[in-house]
């Protein structure tokens, strides 16, 4: 049976008190999460036990480490139903789309192509697609949001066009929380010719995943996103497009043999691995998709469920409250943009602080997400595994507080 | 650390009510700058006329210290010449650094913005209408 508060115990840093006496409120996991004993054991483990490089060195150390690293490597993949050979490890999602852009987009398009990207992207799978755009003479198209905070699939088929060779969408949005209907876009994109890109930093975490079920070609993921260590993290891809891609980074490891001119390369994933890898975070990623494996992830969702129906409730009996994005939450996972009148979202977050609760506040790297919605900013809250409704009671009082301070005539 | 000396009562007054808030027309110092972490935003327009600010106003959206900080600034670089604008972006730049042997009679209501030191995150919110100040009357002079 899961249980938030049995969970939260496995995890050191929700003991902390914050600077004014009160217990840490963590609301800001769309940004980072927090990580629980198992994956800190598994790095300090490592660094303890088995540091060395991997793939070299025929020391027994060496060996350790490899099988814990590739080990990693297929959990990982398991925990997306893949296999692991399509996955690469990268530092974050940012590089992992980064890595799709230079070793597959720069080589791929050509002037006259269109990347169909959705309004409701991270920079992160906005900007290297403009770089792109610009290098190649490919042309960004908008796939636009609604006013309730959805994809606009009406417009899907006329967007879509033989011209299309690509197309990036967010599992799950990081303002909105909107849950995106992944199967229903790839098989739309896939109908004429166009490759599908997810954006999983948001999603994997939260959401049951499945690259076959959502026919996914590329998912790029987040370890820190998902409990693991910061510089965790990876890009999955149907391995006949990695085997065809172009290396994205040179070096050590990711070569078969190198003469002073010219070289060929590793085999996938390795073709992609340049350098010593992030070894200790990797190996600790997997430890991550084995905690979340035993919660369960069905678990984890409906957990995510309950916490959003409860929070949008409670702060929708605030005045003056706006919620950003699905109201529903079967539609949408647990991340909740508001806006309070009255109380700029950098002054509420500043006075949650004071009350030992960290929420972000901002454009979430959206900016035209922002635009749209016609917000300069906006306070976000987003749930994880650990967090309560007494958490959430928190937060409501502390915003009344917020609200209370900045009552009064205003001109 | 309290959050009565972050938002102090001038502050708010500034923010809710605040001082010379619109477009000027026929500015000779003019310059927006935002701050693309948070989306604050601040566009300083004012008169030059013998070498000091005749008229000054601004325009923007963004959080209470950074509206109110801007509020603040024009109702002090009134009438001020280019040189003492100067030298109060100056003294406003030691308040936010902390520096204890500032004017505080320069800077008047000002000072109330002292409490922002202590929220290190916030003092870029406090800067950002200076620092627009402070490029939009270099530039003016670099051109005359």
């Amino acid at each position: 049976m899961f249980d938030a508060k049995i969970v939260r115990k496995d995890f050191p840093i929700l003991e902390r008190t914050a600077p004014g006496g009160n217990q840490l409120v963590w609301l800001d996991n769309a940004s980072t999460t927090q990580k629980p004993r198992a994956v800190i054991d598994s790095l300090v483990q490592y660094y303890e036990q088995h540091n060395s490089n991997v793939h070299r060195g025929v020391y027994f150390l060496a060996e350790e480490a490899t099988e814990l690293y590739e080990g990693a490597r297929t959990r990982i993949a398991q925990f997306i139903g893949a296999d692991p050979t399509g996955l690469v490890f990268t530092k974050s999602t940012t590089e992992a789309i980064n890595l799709v852009a230079y070793a597959w987009g720069l080589y791929t398009l050509q002037e006259g192509d269109e990347i169909l990207v959705t309004e409701m992207e991270h920079h992160s799978d906005l900007i290297p697609w403009q770089l792109i755009a610009k290098k190649t003479g490919a042309t960004l198209v908008k796939l636009p949001v609604t006013d309730d905070g959805f994809l606009a699939m009406d417009q899907l088929p006329s967007l879509l066009t033989d011209k299309t060779k690509l197309v990036c969408v967010t599992q799950m949005s990081n303002v909105l929380g909107t849950i995106n209907p992944i199967r229903e876009i790839a098989d739309a994109a896939h109908a004429v010719g166009a490759l599908v890109l997810v954006d999983g930093a948001q999603g994997v975490p939260h959401l049951v995943t499945n690259v076959a079920e959502m026919d996914a070609d590329f998912l790029a993921l987040s370890g820190h996103k998902m409990l693991g260590p910061t510089g965790s993290g990876g890009l999955w891809a149907r391995p006949e497009l990695l085997d065809a891609m172009e290396p994205f980074h040179g070096g050590g490891e990711m070569i078969r043999e190198v003469w002073f001119d010219r070289a060929t390369y590793n085999v996938v994933p390795y073709k992609f691995e340049a350098g010593t890898p992030n070894i200790g975070p990797s190996i600790a990623l997997g430890a991550a998709a084995d905690y979340l494996t035993n919660l369960g992830m069905e678990n984890v969702r409906t957990h995510e469920i309950e916490i959003a129906r409860y929070a949008i409730a409670e702060m929708q009996k605030i005045e003056g409250l706006t919620i950003h994005g699905p109201t529903d939450a079967e539609y949408r996972g647990g991340v909740v943009s508001f806006w309070v009148d009255e109380v700029h979202p950098h002054d509420l977050a500043t006075i949650l602080d004071t009350e030992g609760i960290a929420i972000r506040a901002g454009h979430h790297c959206a900016q035209p997400l922002m635009r749209r919605l016609g917000v300069p900013a906006t306070a976000r809250a987003s749930f994880y595994v650990y967090n309560t409704t007494e958490e959430v009671d928190a937060l409501v009082k502390a915003i009344d507080i917020a609200k209370q301070r900045f009552a009064g005539a205003w001109a | 650390m309290s959050l009565d000396d972050l938002y102090r009562e001038v502050i708010l007054d500034h923010y809710k009510k605040p001082r010379n808030k619109r477009h000027l027309d026929g500015a000779d110092i003019d310059l927006e700058h935002n701050n693309p972490l948070c989306g604050d935003e601040i566009r300083i327009e004012a008169k030059v006329a013998d070498g000091g600010i005749g008229d000054i106003t601004f325009e923007g959206q963004g959080c209470s210290i950074s509206q109110a900080s801007a509020s603040m600034l024009t109702e002090q670089a009134k009438g001020k010449s280019l040189d003492e604008v100067e030298k109060l972006v100056l003294a406003f730049r030691g308040l936010m650094a902390g520096k204890e042997d500032i004017d505080d009679e320069a800077l008047g209501d000002l000072v109330a913005l002292k409490g922002v030191v202590k929220y290190p995150v916030r003092i870029k919110c406090a800067v950002l209408a200076w620092d627009t100040l402070q490029e939009g009357v270099q530039t003016f002079k670099s051109s005359h």
